[in-house]
């Protein structure tokens, strides 16, 4: 510096020296030093504006991590600046001072230049790498852009799906699954074609159902047993197909280069699968085949998710299909169901009517054929109680006995229709049980005797006196049983047995249905007719009981008889919890027949039932009834004359009254019988009978009751035995009849037959 | 004597025959004795003028414009009832049908069954006279009457 000083001194005094002299080289170094100055000067401004300038923008920006950074180059700068501006000061002569205040200036300046280069190392680096993540990520920015846009599309598919779902879950119609799923799946994956192949009935080809382009396709078939068909239906998963395979060539071909296509099975779930222990595994073998082409001429292939949903879209129609199965089988079995039950409303109707019908037929030909025989036997009796040559009597018997024959006929055969519809009721009362075996013994005893057969009777000691039951049909059936046994034995001997049963011979071996329970008040009673017949061959014993069939040994003996006797008696045992059966070792060797009914012991309460024991025992005693004061009450006049006559032919003093006040005014305690008719239109005749029962107390003394009457239902006896009435009797009235109910009211105060 | 007796025969064999009368007519017959000669022939008549008044009352109640059918089936009861009473089979079977028609209402049919009732009634009529008449004839020629 000092030779600077020395050399500047040197120069100026020079300078100044030749001031004078050399004028003209001085603006040359003027030049220069000017120029020097101007540019030192705009460095100057420059190196002062850039840091203002930083600080301004670094101000405005938000975010600037490295402050510490700027504020070194800032004054890195401005000490550049300084120096160069200070520089302007040196060119001239200048004091000790400026010198001072440049050196000072210079060397702040280059230490903070240092500072600032050595912290740049480690700065610039990390201003460059924020440029790269800056790049990095604008990068991932744009990869998650494009994800989102495909998880969109996903989730819109998905929601598609859902919809489509609902759709199919939300029909039962079996038609409206399909052609919504082809019709969604086609919008939603925009194919140009959606196929649906079911399998025929007889599983052995598919046939082309459903498409999406047309309406009804034409009935397309392929076999089944194709390999590509056997690929798709051995996944679950969607198999891409050729589109020239035979499922895939739906479209008359084209030019065009045809889309790709895919297939996927879809299970035909039955009702049957649904067992309750395991799920319905997808082995069911039967498949539809589902096939999608994606538009032909497109770049478009399919997507992983497009394939999913296809898969999802398949597995939705099945189960969608299987409950529709099941409502159409339902619905099936129940109009099924329905058919039956009305099948069998007219099938109950008509065998209602059927049996209307013939109980009609029956009540008429009831009285039909009753009539006629009644007149023959009435009108032949009478014939044979007058004089009539040998000859003619002899006729007159014979056809006694044959309409005899036909009456019991006619009662067999109605009974037996009575019988069978279960309308026939057992008449329980209490009877002698040993008297009842007599009486048969003495009925078949003549007829035995003729063909010389030694009839025997064995009753066991414990067999109760009296008894419960149904007296009439117990000697029918002894009779018929103990009549076939006389019948069809031409020598030998015929023993009837009876005791009571034990629990072992209770029970029949052949019959295993049959299970007797004996009980307090009931005992069954096993009766054995045992002969030394003709027996039975062991194959005919089943049909013995049926209906009019007869074995062909019987029907050469001129056996006569309907077959019905069999049948009827057993009807008759079972009605009475019974069991009866025939045992033979064959023919020849004669039979057994054996039944076992069930009886009723007579309790303690049997004091009041004794005098009804006289009743059958007896005869009736044919009393005479002059004089009995008797009140006839009728509406009809014919008809009240009629049963006046009727009783005033028997010996009765006959009062008769029109109408229930006259009744009331007329009937004294002297009157011992009235007979009401109670077919009296708008009368209420059984009002009468709580009158006079009211007005005469009690039993002896008061009048007897007898309704007359057209009609032997069960309501009007019911009617007549709830107002207390005394008996019941069906018009028209026989003399006989008559004259066997009035010996009957004065015996036992009540009729107890009806018919 | 003979043959009016077979005549007689004859003939009531054909009535019963034709189920013009069924044995309650025997009955009938069996309640004449000698405390009661007429006892047939008093019924009988007793059975026409009943019948002939129910017949009338029931023309006029089908004449009617507004049937009371309640009271039709009162007076067809009774004429069932009579002649049940006396066996006049084939009138009560009239009657029967009658009375069905009734229940349903049926005018038309009422008015069918009305005309042969009547039909019925008339042939009955006619027949138990004649039959009177053979009888009368046959007492006169001497007969007598066991119950044939």
């Amino acid at each position: 510096m000092g030779s600077m000083l020395r050399m500047n001194r040197l120069l100026s005094s020079i300078v100044e020296s030749c001031n004078c002299i050399i004028d003209p080289q001085l603006p040359a170094d003027d030049l220069l030093m000017k120029y020097q100055y101007i540019s030192d000067f705009f460095i100057a401004l420059a190196y002062f504006s850039i840091p203002v300038e930083l600080i301004y923008f670094v101000k405005k920006s938000a975010v600037f991590p490295y402050r510490w950074v700027l504020v070194q180059f800032g004054a890195f700068i401005v000490l550049c600046g300084a120096t160069h501006l200070i520089n302007l000061w040196t060119f001239n002569m200048h004091t000790r001072n400026v010198a001072i205040v440049m050196t000072t200036a210079k060397v702040l300046t280059a230490l903070v230049s240092c500072i600032t280069a050595l912290l740049l190392v480690h700065i610039i680096p990390d201003l460059l790498s924020v440029k790269t993540r800056e790049l990095f990520l604008k990068k991932k920015a744009a990869q998650l852009d494009r994800e989102m846009g495909i998880i969109r599309t996903q989730e819109e598919t998905g929601r598609h799906v859902r919809m489509l779902t609902h759709e199919i879950r939300s029909t039962l119609d079996r038609h409206t699954i399909l052609k919504t799923t082809l019709v969604e799946l086609g919008k939603m994956l925009a194919l140009e074609e959606c196929a649906l192949w079911m399998p025929t009935r007889t599983g052995l080809e598919l046939q082309l159902s459903y498409t999406l382009r047309h309406q009804n396709p034409v009935g397309l078939t392929v076999p089944i047993q194709l390999p590509v068909i056997n690929q798709v239906f051995g996944t679950n998963r969607v198999v891409q197909i050729s589109p020239n395979s035979p499922v895939a060539r739906l479209r008359p071909a084209g030019k065009y280069m045809p889309g790709e296509v895919v297939a996927v099975r879809v299970p035909l779930l039955h009702l049957s699968n649904f067992q309750i222990n395991d799920w319905p595994e997808l082995s069911t073998k039967r498949y539809a085949l589902m096939v999608l082409m994606l538009p032909s001429d497109s770049a478009r292939q399919w997507h992983v998710h497009e394939l999913e949903l296809v898969e999802v879209v398949a597995d939705q129609v099945a189960v969608a299909l299987s409950h529709a199965a099941i409502l159409e089988e339902s619905m099936r079995a129940r109009d099924l169901l329905m058919e039956q039950n009305v099948a069998l409303d007219l099938a109950r109707r008509e065998a209602e009517m059927a049996v209307r019908a013939r109980n009609d037929f029956l009540a008429v030909m009831n009285h039909e054929m009753r009539t006629p025989m009644h007149a023959i036997i009435a009108l032949s009796s009478l014939l044979q109680e007058t004089d009539l040559t040998p000859e003619q009597r002899l006729m007159v018997e014979t056809i006694l006995k044959s309409s005899n024959l036909l009456a019991t006929l006619i009662n067999d055969v109605l009974d037996l229709s009575r019988l069978e519809d279960g309308s026939l009721q057992l008449d329980i009362d209490t009877f002698n049980l040993p008297a009842l075996f007599r009486e048969v013994l003495s009925l078949i005893k003549p007829i035995a005797s003729v063909k010389k057969l030694f009839v025997t009777l064995s009753l066991s000691s414990d067999l109760p006196e009296y008894v419960i039951g149904d007296e009439k049909r117990l000697m029918q059936i002894l009779l018929n049983i103990v009549g076939n046994a006389v019948k069809f034995s031409k020598e030998g001997s015929v023993s009837i047995s009876a005791f009571v049963a034990k629990s072992d011979s209770l029970r029949d071996p052949r019959a295993p249905e049959f299970f007797a329970v004996p009980s307090e008040n009931h005992f069954y009673l096993r009766v054995q007719v045992k002969d030394t017949g003709i027996g039975i061959n062991p194959q005919d014993i089943p049909n013995l009981f049926s209906k009019f069939t007869q074995s062909q040994a019987l029907a050469t003996t001129n056996a006569g008889g309907t077959g019905l006797g069999l049948a009827i008696c057993k009807r008759f045992v079972n009605l009475m919890e019974g069991h009866i059966w025939v045992e033979s070792e064959g023919l020849g060797k004669g039979s057994t027949a054996i039944f076992i009914v069930k009886l009723g012991i007579p309790g303690c309460a049997n004091e009041s039932k004794l005098p009804f024991m006289a009743k059958l025992t007896a005869n009736h005693m044919q009393v005479t009834f002059q004089g009995l004061k008797v009140l006839v009450m009728d509406d009809n006049g014919v008809s009240r004359m009629v049963t006046k006559g009727l009783l005033t032919h028997l010996g009765c003093d006959v009062t008769t009254v029109g109408s229930r006040d006259e009744c009331l005014r007329v009937i004294t305690q002297e009157h011992k019988v009235v007979f009401m008719d109670v077919s009296m239109a708008g009368i209420d005749c059984y009002e009468v009978a709580v009158v006079i029962h009211e007005r005469f107390g009690k039993r002896h003394g008061r009048p007897l009751i007898v309704a007359l009457t057209g009609n032997t239902d069960r309501v009007t006896k019911e009617n007549c035995m709830r107002v207390g009435m005394d008996g019941v009797i069906l018009k028209p009235v026989s003399v006989d009849k008559m004259r066997s109910v009035l010996s009957e009211l004065l015996e036992h105060g009540v009729v107890l037959e009806s018919s | 004597m003979e043959q009016l007796q077979r005549k007689l025969a004859e003939y009531t064999t054909s009535l019963y025959n034709e189920n013009i009368l069924d044995e309650q007519f025997i009955q009938l017959q069996q309640l004449q004795d000698e405390s009661n000669p007429d006892f047939v022939v008093e019924v009988v008549s007793l059975f026409f003028e009943d019948s002939e008044r129910l017949l009338n009352e029931l023309a006029k109640a089908l004449n009617q414009a507004n049937v009371d059918f309640k009271k039709l089936n009162a007076h067809v009861h009774q004429m069932k009832g009579s002649s049940s009473s006396i066996g006049a089979q084939r009138v009560q079977r009239a009657c029967i049908a009658f009375r069905n028609y009734c229940d349903d209402h049926n005018v038309e049919g009422c008015l069918k069954c009305l005309q042969q009732v009547k039909n019925e009634y008339t042939l009955v009529k006619n027949k138990l006279e004649a039959l009177f008449k053979l009888e009368k004839q046959f007492v006169d020629a001497g007969g007598s009457f066991p119950i044939v």
